[in-house]
């Protein structure tokens, strides 16, 4: 698909020039060491991290392509941390059982969501915004406020800090999720319907499809993908953190979907833009982090900034608009 | 109005070797245009032509390659809307481009609202709505939002925003396309009254009666060059459209003279049966059949009944009472899948809202009807997508250069023959067309009557809606004749004739008026 690959140039060279910076100022952002049993380095490091946020922004994508948002999914992370935790500390829950009702219970806070939406009406950002202050209620009344640490299961830290293929295994599990939704997506009918009813509700159902199970659906898997980034952060600090868990990455995942190419009015969607951009994201962290001008690292609180001010030179290089302006063509000649 | 003096030697507007160039099309050619203080002028042509190019150029939205543009002899060059307007030059759109949250009075003073000390005045704002309004015969709640008023009254709005800002030149883009014959003629008597004041109008229309009813003079545009400019007296009608289409005269004739064929056998099987179907403030109740390889018309005044009756059929709204059958079973739990289900396509009357994917490609448009009844896990493969698309772009003659082009990117009339595609693709027993030729040119017209006719005589059953009472009795083997929401008559063979559906609409408007009288 031609226009998909356009989309991704962009993303791509952002990506590009970030690495490069990283490469310029500090020389040991590529190397890679081989160490017991996995590789690591930077660039795993910022594979690694990416991991909750690329989860979240795949089911953002659909979400997204279908005209809506879903704001609640950093809450149903830090709802799937507390229940795990709770499961296992609480009730001596074996692991697997555990991961299992958890995952349910993200799918469920999900098609709580798609229901909103798609059954009664009510608006994306609405109803949403209604389960982003509920699910984070929900995690801390299980937690009862406190952090909970979850410690004495193998089983389950090898979730976050696992290796597999000499890779820490959140790289093989964002991995496996991203090829699920793209061959869910592209290999069924679905993605057609997807771009279908969020580029034209009205038409859609008119021409025969169920546009209501659609909405319900990307909802659903949303959910289901932030009840994974949940287990994964929770797994990777051995804790629930109900009050910080998934913390503002809602909009971490909108962002990602955004810089990725797909528009927030709905229709197309470019997944793999949005992987890109949340690996842009995240680089972008790290890179704040790693960078030493004089000696000195750049504070922490620079952080959210120097973010805003990369997304929106992103968002600009794609802008049209500004293209049209900087080429000329938009003013007579 | 100001301008009510201009000598009609010297033109109010001239437009001279106008070209614009998109990447990839040359839209306008060295297109020429005059304008007379004083003069209805309609500029008319097939979608394509570049008639909306050549208005959109003229009121600031596109900016022109070459070409001058002179009005009461100064040179202007309109960088936006706003100036265009602040010039003199006004647009009323099809769909009027108006805040409809916003009051009447706001609407026409927008951008100019009275000031008082740096607050708005919206008492002098709401006198000025209606001295504007005033020479429109319109008295109106100035203070109501615009969406509380039919479309009608919305373009009166805009055309008194026109007044209000002393537009010298007001252009009117396809004003006629949602309005009732009455309301056509409020329209007309308000144009011919702007025209005695002095104002130059642009017409555009696809109504060719219409623009012959009001125009003085007829510009005709094709494939982005001027063809020529007549007075609308001398130019007989199909020499217009021959004119607009090109060397396609046969066929013109040939559509203008034709009459649907008989239907092929009388003992044709009933296919769609609708018996007292009703649902408020819709239809009255009503019985309806089809039968295969017949056309039934539906002939009314907008508001009639006949969309909502299109509705009820393709189960987008629910009748409150009586059953629909198809092939002699009811169908229940009715919605579109379930109609589809029942082989039951609707090219809907609202194109833009109801009908096209603008950003899905040619081939997924055409392909959605038919993988959404097949559902998303039995996905056609891309090369049988293929092969659909491209099957259907030549069956159909649809114009674009590929099946991958958006579909939003094609005219009306191709966009149209995309719907079309994707009903026609899943072999449907009952197609219904509401409103198939609204807004699209006269070759694709053409091209959809044959295809009515060709479908009908492979037993398809149709159900033809158009406010054209002319096309209705040309391509119906049976024609329903509504009116406010009743169905009032049923003509077949012979009895088909314009006059008479007329006579019937108007009559029937008499009886029930006496009928009212007896019962207060």
């Amino acid at each position: 698909m031609p226009e998909s690959l356009r989309k991704l140039c962009w993303p791509l060279a952002a990506l590009a020039v970030l690495l490069l910076f990283n490469a310029l100022l500090n020389p040991e952002f590529f190397s890679l060491h081989f160490a017991e049993g996995r590789l690591t380095g930077s660039l795993v490091d910022v594979l690694d991290r990416a991991t909750p946020v690329l989860l979240l922004s795949l089911g953002m994508t659909l979400v997204i392509a279908t005209a809506g948002v879903d704001l609640s999914v950093g809450a149903v992370m830090a709802m799937a941390g507390s229940i795990s935790a709770v499961l296992l500390t609480d009730f001596g829950m074996p692991v697997l059982p555990t991961l299992l009702i958890t995952l349910l219970a993200s799918l469920a806070a999900g098609a709580w969501n798609g229901l909103l939406v798609s059954m009664l009406g009510i608006q994306p950002i609405v109803a949403t915004l209604i389960l982003m202050v509920a699910g984070r209620g929900i995690a801390q009344l299980l937690t009862d406020g406190q952090i909970i640490p979850i410690e004495g299961h193998p089983g389950f830290a090898y979730l976050g800090g696992g290796t597999l293929f000499f890779l820490p295994v959140t790289i093989t599990i964002a991995l496996a999720a991203a090829l699920f939704t793209a061959i869910a997506v592209r290999y069924t009918a679905l993605g057609l319907f997807i771009e279908s009813a969020g580029e034209n509700p009205t038409a859609s159902r008119y021409a025969g499809l169920n546009v209501r199970a659609v909405r319900l659906l990307v909802y659903t898997l949303s959910g289901l993908f932030a009840g994974v980034a949940g287990l994964i952060y929770a797994s990777d600090i051995t804790a629930a953190d109900a009050n910080n868990a998934g913390l503002y990455l809602e909009l971490d995942a909108i962002l990602a979907v955004v810089i990725g190419g797909t528009a927030l009015s709905g229709g197309r969607f470019f997944l793999a833009g949005s992987i890109i951009g949340a690996l842009i994201i995240q680089t972008l962290g790290t890179t704040i982090l790693m960078t030493q001008i004089g000696g000195q690292s750049i504070p922490a609180e620079w952080n959210l900034i120097v973010k805003a001010i990369v997304v929106l030179v992103v968002c600009l290089l794609q802008s049209a608009a500004l293209r049209q302006i900087l080429t000329g063509k938009g003013v007579r000649g | 109005m100001t301008n009510r003096a201009t000598s009609t030697n010297s033109p109010l507007l001239k437009l001279r070797g106008i070209t614009k160039r998109f990447p990839g099309v040359l839209a306008l050619d060295g297109v020429d245009f005059t304008l007379q203080a004083g003069e209805i002028h309609a500029l008319l042509g097939e979608n394509g032509a570049g008639k909306s190019t050549l208005i959109k150029v003229l009121t600031g939205v596109y900016r022109r390659d070459t070409g001058s543009m002179q009005l009461g002899g100064l040179e202007i060059d309109p960088q936006n809307p706003a100036q265009a307007e602040q010039l003199g030059i006004s647009t009323v759109y099809q769909e009027v481009n108006l805040i409809p949250e916003l009051s009447v009075a706001e609407n026409i003073s927008i951008g100019r609202q009275p000031r008082w000390y740096g607050l708005i005045d919206w008492q002098a704002c709401r006198l000025r709505a209606q001295e504007a309004l005033a020479p429109l015969e319109l008295s109106i709640d100035v203070t109501q939002p615009l969406r509380t008023y039919s479309i009608a009254v919305q373009q009166m709005v805009a055309i008194a925003r026109a007044l209000d800002q002393q537009a010298k030149v007001l252009v009117l883009d396809e004003p006629t396309s949602s309005l009732d014959t009455a309301e056509v003629e409020q329209l007309f008597r308000v144009m011919r009254r702007l025209r005695k004041d002095g104002m130059g109008i642009v017409f555009v229309s696809h109504f060719l009666d219409q623009v012959y009813a009001i125009s003085d003079r007829l510009t005709v545009l094709r494939g982005g060059n001027l063809v020529g400019e007549y007075e609308a007296v001398s130019l007989p009608r199909l020499e217009l459209i021959s004119k607009m289409i090109g060397e396609k005269v046969a066929q013109v004739a040939e559509m203008e003279n034709r009459h649907a064929a008989p239907p092929t056998t009388d003992d044709q099987p009933v296919v769609l049966s609708a018996q007292g179907i009703q649902r408020r403030n819709a239809i009255e109740k009503m019985d309806l059949e089809i039968c295969a390889g017949e056309v039934v018309g539906l002939a009314g005044l907008l508001g009639s009944g006949r969309t909502e009756t299109a509705r009820l059929l393709f189960g987008i709204d629910q009748p409150d009472s009586g059953t629909i059958k198809v092939d002699g079973k009811i169908v229940r739990k009715h919605g579109p899948r379930t109609a589809i289900r029942n082989r039951i396509a609707l090219a809907p009357e609202d194109r833009k809202e109801a009908g096209i994917i603008p950003n899905l490609s040619v081939r997924e448009n055409i392909v959605l009807a038919l993988q959404g009844r097949r559902g998303w896990l039995r996905r056609i493969k891309r090369s049988d997508q293929q092969l659909l698309a491209d099957r259907f772009i030549r069956a159909l003659n649809i114009a674009t250069p590929n099946s991958e082009k958006l579909a939003g990117q094609l005219s009306g009339g191709n966009q149209q023959k995309v719907i079309l595609a994707r009903w026609l693709a899943m072999q449907p027993k009952i197609l219904i067309l509401d409103e198939p030729t609204r807004g699209i040119d006269v070759g694709a017209k053409v091209e959809i009557e044959n295809l009515v006719a060709e479908l009908c005589a492979d037993g398809m059953a149709l159900l033809f809606i158009s406010s054209e009472l002319a096309e209705v009795c040309r391509d119906s083997h049976r024609i329903v004749v509504l009116r406010d929401q009743r169905k009032i008559g049923e003509l077949t063979g012979e009895e088909i004739q314009l006059e008479r559906i007329m006579h019937i609409i108007a009559d029937e408007q008499t009886t029930e008026e006496a009928e009212d009288r007896t019962d207060a």
